[in-house]
């Protein structure tokens, strides 16, 4: 596409209307009389300016008309490669810019230049190329005075065209018990569990039933694998993977009594939390068991999955969610966040924000990077089930009635988005990806909800595509599985991994230094050059010597002062905007 | 006759040479290596004085001698001719004409001088002036010629000549290494046209004429020098129309030649002022400053009012900053000398007290008649809401009659009484103001007064105390509570001690069951606090703490500035515990629990989250349009259901106070135990209730290096464990690749995707690009001078074209792809 080296290459996109080119031969008089009209004009606008800027101006243009001119002798009028805004620069932004090194060492300068300048690269090119997902997010508007959450469902599907309109459904299931929902990665299967053994798997778009079977045994979930081929279904005791034409796989025994599962599917393993409160791992591409980990927490009923860094969330009768991973026999770390216990943990799509609901009747929003609240809303019912959509969209569970809210983490909301009353008491649900879709499991059976604005409109084909063929979906099985990340790099921070492993390297430094007597990584320190007729004296050179004195350390003061100085700055416009607003000072004031 | 009368003559001259000569040698023996005259000569030397005077004696032997004479004299000649070659002794036999007198041992050989030669040069008219002056020249001048240096050093000479010729012409190469080292690509064979077609621009530009045509076309227009590119202006028009017309540019010359004097007037004068030492000088030149601003100013308010009052915003800013630099205390020179003086001099004091009264006068704060203080106070903590400005903001500038305008309205209150005055308005601020206990607190204003004195005493006493740590501690506990030990077991005794008390309040009055929880959460924080190194500052308060949950809550908010703001809370704590129990006046919310204890310890933990506070947030109530039907019955199972009930009934009551001892414990495991390995007994005495000395006691206890702050340190509702991920440190670096330098370089490096999944096709390209490629089957040849010619004509033409085309090559290559 528009690369920056090709750009001004090209002719201007916005031209003018098309005239011959001009050609020095013809009628030059008259080219040259209107040429210093333009002059003269010029230079009229310019005597209002100083002198200086004027020429400067001026050779500036030369200079730039100089560059940018064709053989035809055009100029461009839109020279350079085509801007891109800040915001969606922004958006790529990779990693903060590097500090140079001061002097000397040019390899590394060299190197250091190198990454950047790709970076910066990267950086723009995918701000460009973000041109190419064209799809908006849907919404939900009410006439005025009137809101959202009162606007139907039926309302809904009539107003929206027919195949969306299609989306939503009532499924009426009510002999086999609640039931727990799960979709698949790409969104377009669905593949339901009720509480008295029925499994079915159904196309739902096409409402294309796949499979149905009665496992003759209580179901306490159910999960899709990596893909539409495979599912586990918790039963009474035992795990069971069936494929989707319901033909019972394996039954694995080493997982027992579970109660939740969750799916990693760039590990492919399926995480599992039993009633004797242990978590295991199972590998699916390999089937075996990464780990078991005894939480000494009681009963597991409450689970999700942080997508971002794989990490698993329990959350436990004692108000406490634990997060987990495969490689630590204990929590990686241990929230508080209900008086109560905990009925649900959800959380959102970028693994910035944990939603959690409790037995207090609380809804509880916090940023899972720092461990911190955000935002704390009371429920009058509280929230049985919670999840969260790809756009952030939180839908919640009270009883018999469906609430989605929006924006739960930036402003303080008082009413939900849309409401909606089921048949019987939610189960399981669970925002379908790329639709705007939520699907509710209840005790009479499943509710496709319509849901402006939950699915995120541009999917990614190659990691997750809904129309994939059967071809497609074939080697993009065989890429992942290429392409499996070890349960061994599950960490809270992925970018761990990035690091330099500080305690071995501080070791083997230690040994290296003892080896080789010296230091070789240390600061050469300053010795002041020696200098004739008396210049060298003590005092002289310890001056020198003060001179270059912690240069490190002045600089990072140097730039606190900064910033901090310019937060103050960016305060006082504020304060110069808000005049109403005191400042420190004024207390000394009368 | 004449002969021998010129060799008297020479051999006296050479005499008087070679005593001189001797004389140096003997100074400079040591230093000089190349004397002209060795011993040898010398004898010679004084042979041949003894010759003359024999000669002089025998002047009728002369026939004889004569000859020898001659062949001396012809050897002297030849040994003139440079080399000097080591005399071979020359033996003569024996022969008919031997002259007793004239045995020599070397044939008496000694050098003729130049004299010798050219004595008789002035005499002879054929030689030029010049020559003689130039013969005469070269008599004076007496050097001797250097010895021409040794085979080795010219060998030496001739090897760093050679090098050094040959060091420039490898340097030559030295760029266009440097260059190709640091090229992101390299393709070999190197100079070779890529191959596929060329991107667009390139073609356009490099387009030249090549038919005969075209040529002749070509060198037509730029004989005539007309436009090649541009076809609207020639050269020289364009050339025209860039240049300034004479006069304006002489105009323009002459401006700036007078802008450019003036400011070097300007700066001289600035830079004479700016020296002059003269304080009175600088004072008086203040002074008249001032007096003129003054001025100007009244005049300004007449004239341009709105002015005026940035102007005076102006000076009461700079008089504020004044103000808080404290610049009229006793810090200044002559403060200083005044109060050496003070001691026996009456005018001294006097000047003194009245400097002190002037920086009262000028740190005090000033009231304005329309609002007093307590107004100002809130309307200081209302900040939030921009609708409420000061009124005397509003009507403050226009009546100034006054020569200082700031210095209107009435002072404060005493100081001392402010103060407390502060705390009050401080403890107002609770989200739900409590005011009656305020008040209260009001009506004891002086009794409080007296206590908090009382107190600050205490406390510097405590202050002076906690210079020796470890023992004075442990003495103050024992003291107190009469449980001798190890800190641990007092600290854990005071625990029990405060959830005892809190119990009490617990059996005092039903409805207050929050506050129950709370006092229990109390003393759990208490115990946290108390493993801290100060913890005896609390010691005394602790137990009378949880007595008093409500003024704690009514604290809750207060806002810690400084440090004596810190200090100042304890007081109050401590106050508190000395008024006798009040009765609960309000109810307290939930809003209340966020109690101040955290905040009070250390303003540090001010910055993390209060664990009640996270806990009992005030959260937003949301109303669901829809009414709920059906009740949760799916929970099937009845066991479960009851257990939830039940749950929920007593929610929060012990899920805290767990969490905070799980906590506690997992600090405690990560926390270094101190070893202690006093025996006691030894070096002094022994025996029941003796003690190890204090000095002993500190020398035997091992401390451990501290370990790194914990995570979670500010988070108090989060435990972050600590244990170290070994997984993955077999997949990290950990070593420090060549270049870098430190870890964030690295990291920062490594930090961007490469793949597919994360970047556009040509970023992968570029990130991905081999550092050399070479063609299958193409000869790779070292590289010709015509190359290094090359680089060098590019380099003289432009400085950044010696990169540009191996990265024209990249881009074709990348293009190719």
């Amino acid at each position: 596409m528009a690369s920056p080296g090709k750009a001004d290459v090209k002719s201007p996109h916005v031209g003018k209307k098309k005239k011959p080119p001009a050609r020095y031969w013809e009628n030059l008089q008259q080219k040259e009389g209107g040429n210093n009209d333009e002059n003269k004009d010029r230079k009229d606008g310019g005597k209002a300016q100083d002198a200086p800027r004027r020429t400067q101006k001026r050779k500036l243009e030369e200079t730039r008309r100089d560059r940018n001119k064709f053989i035809s002798g055009k100029s461009d009028p839109f020279p350079g490669p085509a801007p891109i805004p800040e915001e969606r620069l922004q958006k790529f932004k990779r990693k903060d810019k590097m500090k140079k090194p001061r002097k000397g060492q040019r390899t590394l300068k060299a190197t250091i230049a190198h990454s950047e300048e790709t970076c910066e690269m990267a950086k723009k090119q995918a701000a460009r190329f973000d041109l190419l997902l064209p799809e908006d997010a849907g919404f939900l508007e009410g006439d005025e005075d009137e809101d959202t959450c009162t606007i139907s469902q039926d309302d809904i599907a009539d107003a929206v065209d027919i195949t969306s309109g299609a989306k939503y459904f009532n499924l009426k299931l009510s002999q086999f018990g609640p039931y727990r929902v799960d979709y698949n990665k790409t969104g377009r299967h669905l593949l339901l569990g009720g509480r008295r053994g029925h499994v079915a798997c159904i196309d739902w778009q096409s409402k294309q039933l796949m499979c149905e079977i009665n496992v003759m045994e209580s179901i306490s979930d159910v999960k899709w694998l990596h893909s539409e081929e495979m599912y586990a279904v918790a039963q009474k005791k035992w795990l069971y993977i069936y494929d989707s034409k319901g033909i019972e796989l394996h039954c694995i025994r080493k997982f027992n009594d579970v109660l939740r599962m969750q799916f990693l599917p760039y590990h492919f393993l399926l995480a599992t939390a039993s009633s004797t409160s242990f978590l295991q791992y199972l590998d699916v591409s390999v089937g075996k068991e990464v780990a078991a980990i005894c939480t000494k927490t009681g009963r597991l009923d409450v689970m999700c999955q942080n997508p971002h860094n794989a990490v698993i969330h329990l959350g436990h009768s004692n108000g406490t969610v634990t997060l987990w991973s495969p490689n630590q026999k204990e929590a990686l770390v241990k929230m508080l966040c209900h008086q109560g216990g905990v009925r649900s943990v959800t959380v959102d799509k970028t693994g910035t924000y944990m939603v959690t609901s409790g037995m207090d009747k609380k809804l509880k929003v916090y940023d899972i990077r720092a461990f911190k609240p955000l935002k704390s809303y009371f429920l009058p019912a509280g929230a049985s089930c919670l999840s969260l959509s790809h756009r952030g969209l939180l839908s919640a569970a009270t009883g018999d009635i469906v609430q989605v809210y929006r924006d739960v983490w930036s402003c303080p909301v008082t009413k939900p988005y849309m409401a909606h009353r089921l048949r019987g008491t939610a189960w399981g649900l669970q925002f379908c990806p790329f639709e705007d879709v939520l699907g509710v499991g209840h005790g009479d059976g499943f509710t496709s909800m319509l849901v402006p604005g939950a699915g995120e409109p541009n999917f990614d084909g190659l990691d997750a595509n809904p129309y994939r063929s059967v071809k497609q979906k074939r080697e993009w099985e065989v890429k992942a599985l290429l392409e499996k990340i070890q349960p061994e790099l599950i960490t809270l921070d992925p970018s761990e991994l990035g690091k330099v492993d500080y305690a071995t390297f501080d070791q083997r430094h230690q040994d290296r230094v003892k080896a080789l007597g010296f230091d070789p990584h240390a600061k050469e320190k300053f010795v002041p050059k020696h200098k004739k007729k008396g210049r060298s004296s003590a005092g002289n050179i310890e001056k020198r010597k003060k001179q270059v004195a912690h240069e490190d350390q002045r600089d990072i003061i140097k730039q606190s002062v900064e910033d901090k100085l310019r937060k103050k700055d960016f305060g006082k416009t504020e304060v110069a905007s808000l005049s109403g607003q005191k400042s420190a000072l004024d207390r000394f004031k009368k | 006759m004449i002969d021998m009368a010129k060799v008297s003559k020479k051999n006296m001259k050479k005499e008087t040479i070679v005593k001189k000569s001797r004389g140096m040698t003997e100074s400079s023996a040591a230093t000089e290596p190349r004397v002209v005259y060795d011993d040898g000569d010398d004898e010679e030397e004084h042979l041949n004085e003894e010759n003359i005077s024999s000669e002089e004696e025998q002047e009728g032997e002369d026939g004889v001698s004569d000859e020898r004479k001659r062949q001396k004299l012809l050897e002297a000649i030849s040994a003139l001719g440079g080399k000097r070659k080591n005399k071979l002794g020359e033996r003569s036999e024996a022969a008919v004409h031997m002259s007793e007198f004239t045995v020599n041992a070397d044939g008496g050989g000694d050098k003729v001088d130049l004299s010798d030669l050219i004595g008789n040069i002035d005499k002879t008219e054929a030689v030029p002036n010049k020559t003689k002056n130039q013969l005469k020249t070269l008599q004076q001048n007496e050097k001797t010629i250097e010895t021409p240096l040794s085979k080795q050093e010219s060998e030496r000479i001739q090897r760093n000549v050679a090098f050094r010729k040959a060091a420039t012409e490898v340097t030559q190469w030295k760029g266009i290494i440097q260059q190709n080292q640091r090229a992101e690509q390299l393709i070999f064979p190197l100079n070779q046209e890529p191959s596929g077609p060329r991107a667009m621009e390139t073609v356009v530009t490099c387009w030249k004429a090549q038919t005969p045509l075209e040529q002749e076309i070509f060198s037509l227009l730029s004989a005539n020098k007309q436009p090649v590119h541009n076809p609207i202006l020639t050269p020289v028009e364009e050339a025209t129309l860039k240049a300034m017309s004479f006069e304006e540019a002489k105009v323009r010359r002459a401006e700036l030649q007078k802008a450019r004097a003036l400011q070097s007037y300007y700066e001289a004068k600035s830079r004479r002022e700016r020296k002059i030492k003269s304080k009175k000088y600088h004072k008086v030149l203040n002074k008249a400053k001032r007096k003129d601003f003054l001025k100007q100013f009244e005049k300004m308010v007449k004239t341009d009012p709105a002015a005026a009052l940035e102007e005076l915003n102006k000076m009461e800013l700079a008089r504020m900053k004044e103000r808080m630099s404290l610049k009229h205390q006793n810090s200044g020179k002559w403060a200083k000398s005044k109060a050496i003086m003070a001691k026996y001099d009456e005018g001294a004091r006097k000047a003194m007290q009245q400097q002190l009264e002037v920086n009262k006068d000028l740190t005090q704060k000033l009231v304005t008649s329309l609002n007093n203080d307590q107004e100002e106070e809130e309307e200081e903590e209302e900040g939030g809401n921009p609708e409420v400005i000061p009124e005397f903001v509003n009507d403050a500038e226009q009546s100034v009659d006054s020569s200082n305008p700031w210095m209107r309205g009435k002072l404060f209150e005493p100081p001392t009484e402010r103060e407390v005055r502060d705390t009050v308005d401080f403890t107002e601020e609770g989200p739900t103001a409590v005011n009656t206990a305020v008040e209260d607190d009001d009506e004891e204003g002086t009794e409080e007064e007296r206590l908090l004195r009382e107190f600050d005493h205490r406390r510097r006493l405590r202050q002076a105390e906690e210079a020796d740590i470890v023992a004075v501690i442990t003495v103050e506990h024992e003291e107190e509570n009469k449980a001798a030990g190890a800190c641990v077991s007092v600290l854990e005794e005071d625990e029990e001690e405060n959830k005892a008390s809190a119990a009490c309040v617990s059996v005092l009055e039903e409805e207050e069951e929050e506050e129950q929880e709370l006092s229990k959460l109390n003393s759990v924080f208490q115990g946290i606090a108390n493993t801290h190194l100060d913890a005896e500052v609390e010691m005394a308060e602790a137990t009378a703490d949880t007595n008093h949950v409500d003024t704690h809550l009514e604290e809750g908010l207060m806002r810690i500035r400084t440090l004596e703001d810190v200090a100042l809370l304890s007081q109050m704590e401590s106050v508190a515990d000395q008024t006798p129990v009040q009765p609960l006046t309000s109810p307290t919310t939930e809003n209340m629990l966020s109690t101040s204890k955290m905040v009070g310890k250390n303003s540090k933990r001010k910055r993390g989250i209060e664990l009640k506070q996270v806990l009992t947030k005030e959260s937003k109530i949301i109303q669901v349009p829809l009414a709920l039907t059906v009740e949760d019955k799916e929970d099937s199972d009845e066991m479960l259901d009851q257990r939830g009930l039940i749950k929920e009934a007593f929610a929060g009551d012990d899920v805290i106070s767990d969490f905070l001892k799980d906590k506690r414990k997992q600090e405690d495991v990560g926390k270094p135990k101190v070893v202690d390995l006093t025996l006691p007994g030894w070096g002094e005495w022994g025996g029941m209730g003796s003690k190890p000395s204090r000095n002993k006691r500190r020398k035997f206890r091992i401390r451990t290096v501290p370990r790194p702050p914990r995570k979670d340190q500010h988070l108090p509702s989060v435990i972050i464990s600590e244990k170290r991920n070994s997984s993955i440190s077999l997949h990290q670096v950990n070593s420090l690749p060549s270049p870098f330098v430190n870890h964030t370089q690295f990291e920062s490096t490594i930090r961007s995707p490469i793949g597919r999944m994360w970047n556009t096709e040509q970023t992968v390209n570029k990130i991905t690009n081999p550092k050399v490629v070479t063609q299958l089957g193409a000869i790779i040849e070292p590289m010709a001078k015509e190359e290094l010619m090359k680089n060098k004509k590019q380099v003289s033409t432009g400085n950044s074209s010696g990169v540009e085309p191996i990265k024209t090559k990249r881009m074709k290559q990348t293009q190719k792809k």
